[in-house]
């Protein structure tokens, strides 16, 4: 059976998720008031309805009365509703100005929704610098599709795990910018009572302070196209110690991984690497056999573009095309260059100008 | 929802010059219609389909989501599947059903011969077969349907194939549909009520349909306005809705909404209307605070202008924003809490009895208050901030229009069917069909409350597996659900079409208006002279 | 049906018509070809235009029952009132309509613009300085120069406020029932319209050849284009029903007391007429 997600939902769960922030703590209980008085105000007035219904009706041999008005009643119940609604938004008021207050945060961090992955950047504070994309891990063994079964198990976090997760320090501020590359996506975190929509060519902001320590899970919230449920949002709280640990280890990988946009690659060296980024990012619209869905999404496999110029096959990874999103701010000069290449000379494709290299992409930004 | 009325009082008296040749028979009289009745009919029928067609496609997606994975379709289709039942029961179930009752009612209520417009009136009436048309066929065309979404948020619609531009011209034609029928209700309501009848007498059905025909004037042509700008932004080069050339994507939500949440009283007001007259008539006892109905309608629709922004409290406005659109929404809760409490009141003292439309009205009443408790709850800016685009706001709205608006409609049929058709109804099926429908309706819709609260997002191919034993039992609600509706249509409303127990005049003890005046079935013509009304 | 004698003259309604449903295809034609149509595809401006050529003759159908039934006395004094909601409630949905499109200037200019160049946003479009009339924040727009209140706008708003007057006088001949002074001034209205449209025509030429401002110019070219191009086809829509109205003129209808034909036509003038006063403020002077 299904077990619990730490730091996601529980199974059968009834309510809010566990808060692990005030802001959370918060929302939990305003809500549980919200539902309360609700309650209340449900059993009163069903109550007396049920009561009527019980007591009023013709086969207990009721007679009708005929009033139809009273001043007195209808002004009753207009202000005491009234006076409860207050009483409901008294208590919202500070939570929304406190939610919204993102200034003095300890660490900034960018966040970019794009079709359908996040992307991370470290802004301010302590981790500056440190720049990655955050992936569903499920593998689609685990989901399958339309008549073919799943072959795989699936994990206790379906669907609510990521390859590389956002860390942050524990009981910290940490100010989240959003943003997004294509279309609107929003980043949010259940148990940190966060949500912002993620709007293209704009920025917004929201903030949390975790105060426990684990691993928190959330999903991208705006409708975005079809992947939508496969982009998680995944945020480790870890300790102070634990944090600077993260971002040495973070710093070195980054360096080691930099590509020289200036080298010189061979054929098979930039097609074993494309391999790899078409099966990160392309796969999902293209299909692995380059054959993409009629109608949808267009064929590598014998495109023209991929047979044509390569010139033209740059500038569309890039800057996108109709629903095929940019590149230029996800994958690098590197990336680019191989995954161009990797098509070019995969399936039947057997292209002309077979090979691109990572300073020809580079140019190509101007 | 009849074809008798045919057959009934063609009273070829009236002899007169130039169209004493068409009485209408045959396909002629519907396709060419004129008459308010028959008008009214293709309305209920078109709405019916409507509803079959999105309820098939709301059981696609339950079965989607009857266990986690991908079973029966691509994520594209689900997303497809969802945008078009919303697009589909919003303008193509519920609106057009509400403009069926108003076509035969209000000119029975009000005394009038007809609506004010009749060939205008049918103009209306047949611009909804050419949108749904396009809706439909856009599922054929390259790249499908839209999938943006019922919203049709910008820039997702900018991305979608060759399915988006027939939603956005048929959202147009419907759109003229909407305001041309409003235009012709409120005339009717405005010039031909018969003489004596006040407004302030005027039937409660008609004072809400006028303030929803306004609404409907006021809102469905910046509905236009939006998804013209969606559509220049997509062909033509414009930059409304894209950042890089200064637009926003915000913005085409600010527009969309200002027009979203008066349409959502659109769908609830006729309701509203519906009930307050079943009400009285069951509890044999006159509507409760008739002159506070009409007042809480109208704070409803003007401060439905004032609220639209709680859709949007994840988008990040300015804290005066969040905080303005907040206590604004929580205030609806105060004219629509004085309907309710008008509505018990009615009941009270009253001499009840529980035929079908009073079930039905009954349930309205309990079921919808769920509805808008749960709109309360979101109206607070920090929870909704939680719930928004969550399965929370799923169960919310399908509480309102679902458990609102359809069950207002059935009520009505049950109420009126008998005046359209001249026969009665069953009266054990129409409680089956209550009480089967309302247990369905909360086993399909209860649980999702649960899987909002606990963070499923809405508009979701996919879930996490915690979700999936709620998910299962909503599944299993939605199919007993849409099982009742074909049960309705196959055994409640198409036997009483056909024949059953001849319903008089005034088929309820307490029922009050011009409309149980005349006989069952309503002649083809009615009221040709005015009544007078003291 | 129509079922009103001389003795209970109550409320004319139509016998069955086969203009609405006929309405309802040749729209369906007309969007099925628009969707083909801006999807590039060739047959769908073919049939785009044929729809609405149909459309256009249905209406121009029932628009002649409809003058038909008015000129024999079917139309009484109570349908004349439904008339004058009508085409009031009619204008409101106008009002709001283009209500839309001023509020999305007004949010573009007086919201986004700010926002897009606030201090937040330099993480995005370092160099942006939120210029209304610049071209947009990502440098993707071609610059161009804005349109200014002079000379064209300017004659322009003359020349509408001066048909406002002629149409004026001509409402006042035809309640002094003197036909040709009417129809002279419903002239002089629809050649003023007509001057308009020659002269915004003019216009954007030179703003697509002279100021490189085009609908693809940002933002600015979208709602400029958008505004006065709905601006300019109500000016056209307004011109038409003036026509007909003076071809009925002409042709001997209306009388002194009843004319909403021409009353209709005059409102919805006068409303093109203030939705012009309201671009030419905030279009072209701010
Ligand atoms: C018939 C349609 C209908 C109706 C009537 C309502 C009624 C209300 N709605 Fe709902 N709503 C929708 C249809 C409707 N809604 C739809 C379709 C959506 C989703 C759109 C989408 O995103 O796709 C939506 C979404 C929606 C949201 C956005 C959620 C989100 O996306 O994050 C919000 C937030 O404020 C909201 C609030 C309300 C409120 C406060 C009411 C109020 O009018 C309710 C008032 C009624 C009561 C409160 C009960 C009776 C009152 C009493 C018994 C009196 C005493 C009570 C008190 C004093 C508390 N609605
Ligand atoms: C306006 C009214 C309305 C009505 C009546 C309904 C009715 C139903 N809706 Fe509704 N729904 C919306 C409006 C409505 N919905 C809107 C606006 C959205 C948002 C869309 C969006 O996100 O963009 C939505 C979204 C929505 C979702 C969320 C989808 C998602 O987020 O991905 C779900 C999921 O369960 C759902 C389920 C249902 C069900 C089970 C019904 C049931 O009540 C349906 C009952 C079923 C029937 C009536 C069918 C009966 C027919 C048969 C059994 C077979 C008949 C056979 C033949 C015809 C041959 N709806
Ligand atoms: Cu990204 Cu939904
Ligand atoms: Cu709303």
């Amino acid at each position: 059976a299904v077990k619990n997600s730490e730091g996601g939902p529980a199974v059968r769960q009834l309510n809010l998720q566990a808060p692990v922030t005030q802001i959370a703590e918060q929302i939990y209980s305003i809500h549980n008031l919200m539902l309360y008085i609700c309650l209340a105000i449900f059993i009163a007035v069903f109550g007396v309805m049920f009561y009527s219904i019980l007591k009023h009706r013709k086969s207990v041999g009721h007679k009708a009365a005929t009033f139809h008005e009273s001043t007195t009643v209808e002004i009753l119940w207009t202000i005491v509703p009234f006076l409860i609604v207050i009483g409901m938004a008294l208590p919202a008021t500070k939570t929304v100005v406190a939610m919204k207050d993102t200034s003095n945060a300890d660490i900034t961090i960018k966040a970019t929704g794009m079709q359908w992955k996040w992307g991370y950047d470290y802004l301010k504070g302590d981790g500056e610098g440190i720049a990655f994309l955050s992936t569903l891990s499920t593998p689609r063994t685990q989901v399958g599709a339309p008549g073919v079964a799943p072959t795989e198990a699936r994990g206790v976090n379906y669907l609510l795990e990521v390859d590389n997760e956002l860390v942050v320090p524990v009981n910290k501020k940490i100010r989240i910018i959003t943003t997004a590359n294509d279309v609107i996506h929003a980043w949010t975190i259940p148990a940190f009572g966060v949500k912002q929509d993620a709007i293209p060519g704009f920025v917004r902001d929201t903030w949390f302070k975790a105060e426990k320590i684990g691993t928190y899970r959330g999903n991208c919230v705006e409708l975005c196209g079809k992947e939508h449920a496969f982009m998680p949002i995944v945020v480790k709280v870890v300790s102070e110690d634990d944090y600077k640990a993260w971002v040495d280890t973070k710093k070195k990988e980054m360096a080691a991984k930099a590509d020289d946009p200036s080298k010189v690659w061979t054929v098979d060296e930039l097609k074993q690497r494309g391999e790899k980024v078409y099966a990160a990012n392309c796969v999902a619209c293209h299909q692995a056999n380059g054959k993409g869905v009629p109608g949808a999404f267009p064929a590598l496999d014998g495109s023209a573009v991929v047979g044509g110029p390569k010139a033209a096959q740059v500038n569309i990874l890039l800057n996108g095309i109709r629903a095929m999103p940019a590149w230029k701010a996800s994958l690098s000069d590197t990336e680019i260059a191989a995954v161009i290449t990797y098509t070019r000379n995969s399936w039947s494709n057997k292209s002309a100008e077979n090979i691109v290299q990572p300073a020809e992409v580079l140019a190509a930004r101007k | 929802m009849s074809n008798t009325v045919a057959d009934h009082a063609h009273d070829h008296s009236h002899g007169h010059d130039d169209h004493a040749h068409d009485h209408p028979h045959g396909w002629r009289r519907y396709l060419f219609a004129t008459n308010h009745k028959d008008i009214g009919n293709l309305y209920l029928w078109f709405a019916f389909t409507m509803l079959l067609l999105g309820g098939v496609m709301a059981l696609g997606i339950r079965s989607e989501l009857f266990q986690p994975g991908l079973q029966l379709m691509q994520p594209e289709f689900f997303n497809q599947l969802t945008t078009m039942h919303g697009l589909i029961m919003v303008f193509g179930a519920i609106m057009p059903a509400f403009v069926g009752f108003a076509n035969w009612m209000i000119p029975l209520q009000i005394g009038a011969s007809d609506m004010a417009f009749a060939r205008m009136n049918n103009f209306s009436f047949w611009l909804m077969p050419p949108a749904a048309l396009l809706l439909a066929g856009s599922f054929f065309v390259p790249g499908g349907a839209t999938a943006a979404g019922w919203t049709l948020y910008a820039p997702l619609s900018t991305q979608m194939g060759p399915g988006m531009d027939m939603a956005i011209f048929a959202v147009h034609i419907m759109g003229a549909s909407s305001i041309m029928g409003s235009i012709n209700i409120i005339t009717t309501i405005l010039n031909m009520r018969a003489p004596g009848m006040t407004l302030m007498k005027m039937p409660m059905f008609c004072w809400t349909w006028l303030i929803t025909a306004y609404l409907l004037i006021a809102v469905m042509p910046v509905l236009a306005g939006a998804i013209t700008m969606t559509l220049t932004d997509r062909h033509f080069g414009t930059s409304f809705f894209n950042a890089a050339g200064g637009g926003d994507p915000v913005m085409y939500q600010h527009i969309f909404w200002f027009f979203g949440h008066p349409e959502v009283y659109i769908m609830i007001l006729p309701a509203f209307g519906i009930v307050s007259h079943i009400v009285p008539a069951f509890a044999r006892k006159p509507l409760f605070g008739y002159e506070s109905m009409v007042y809480a309608t109208s704070s409803i629709a003007i401060l439905s202008f004032i609220v639209w922004a709680h859709h949007m409290f994840t988008t990040g406005m300015p804290v005066t924003a969040q905080l303005f659109f907040m206590y604004a929404t929580m205030l609806i809760a105060i004219p629509t809490g004085v309907k309710v409490f008008n509505w018990i009141a009615t009941m009270w003292k009253g001499s009840m009895t529980f035929e079908t439309p009073m079930l039905f009205a009954v349930g309205f009443i309990f079921v919808f208050t769920m509805g808008g408790f749960t709109g309360l709850i979101l109206a607070v800016t920090p929870i909704d901030i939680q719930l928004q685009d969550t399965y929370y706001v799923v169960a919310h709205f399908h509480y309102v229009l679902v458990a609102g608006s359809l069950f207002a409609l059935f009520a009505g049929f049950y109420y009126w069917g008998p005046k359209w058709t001249g026969f009665m109804y069953n009266e054990t099926r129409g409680k089956i069909h209550f009480w089967l429908s309302l247990i369905f309706f909360n086993v399909t819709f209860f649980p999702m409350h649960f899987l909002g609260l606990a963070g499923m997002p809405r508009r979701y191919a996919d879930y996490p597996a915690q979700f999936t034993d709620f998910n299962m039992i909503a599944s299993i609600g939605a199919f007993g659900f849409g099982l009742m509706q074909v049960y309705f249509i196959l055994f409640v409303v198409i036997p009483s079409i056909k024949g059953g127990q001849p319903a008089e005049a005034k088929p309820w003890e307490g029922a009050e208006g011009l409309e149980w005046t005349v006989p069952s079935p309503a002649p083809f013509h009615t009221f040709e002279v005015p009544p007078e009304v003291k | 049906m129509s079922s009103h004698n001389a003795t209970a003259p109550h409320y004319f309604v139509p016998g069955p018509s086969q203009w609405p449903v006929l309405g309802g295809a040749t729209l369906l034609t007309t969007m099925i070809g628009a969707s083909a149509w801006v999807n590039g595809l060739q047959w769908g401006a073919y049939l785009n235009f044929v729809g609405i050529f149909l459309t256009l003759v249905v209406l121009y159908k029932w628009f002649g029952d409809a003058i038909a039934e008015s000129e024999s006395g079917k139309y009484s004094a109570r349908i004349d009132v439904s008339f004058r909601w009508s085409m009031s409630w009619f204008i409101f949905s106008e009002v709001m309509f283009f209500g839309a499109f001023f509020g999305a200037l007004f949010y573009a200019r007086s919201i986004s613009m700010p926002w897009l160049a606030d201090l937040d946003h330099k993480v995005l479009w370092p160099d942006f300085a939120g210029i209304w009339g610049g071209t947009g924040p990502a440098g993707v727009v071609e610059s161009f120069k804005t349109m200014g209140p002079f000379p064209i706008p300017t004659i322009n708003t003359a020349l509408l406020l001066t048909s406002g007057v002629t149409l004026t006088i001509a409402h006042h001949a035809i309640r002094e029932g003197q036909r040709s002074k009417t129809a002279f001034w419903l002239f002089a209205t629809v050649l003023l319209g007509a001057i308009f449209m020659g002269f915004q025509a003019y216009e954007y030429m030179h703003a697509y050849s002279e100021l490189n401002l085009k609908l693809t110019s940002g933002i600015y070219g979208s709602t400029f284009f958008m505004l006065t191009g709905f601006h300019g086809f109500h000016v056209t829509m307004g011109a038409i029903m003036l026509s007909v109205v003076l071809y009925r003129v002409m042709k001997g209808h209306f009388t002194p007391e009843h004319h909403f034909a021409f009353e209709g036509a005059a409102w919805y003038w006068h409303f093109v007429d203030v939705v012009w006063l309201g671009l030419y403020v905030v279009v072209y002077w701010m």
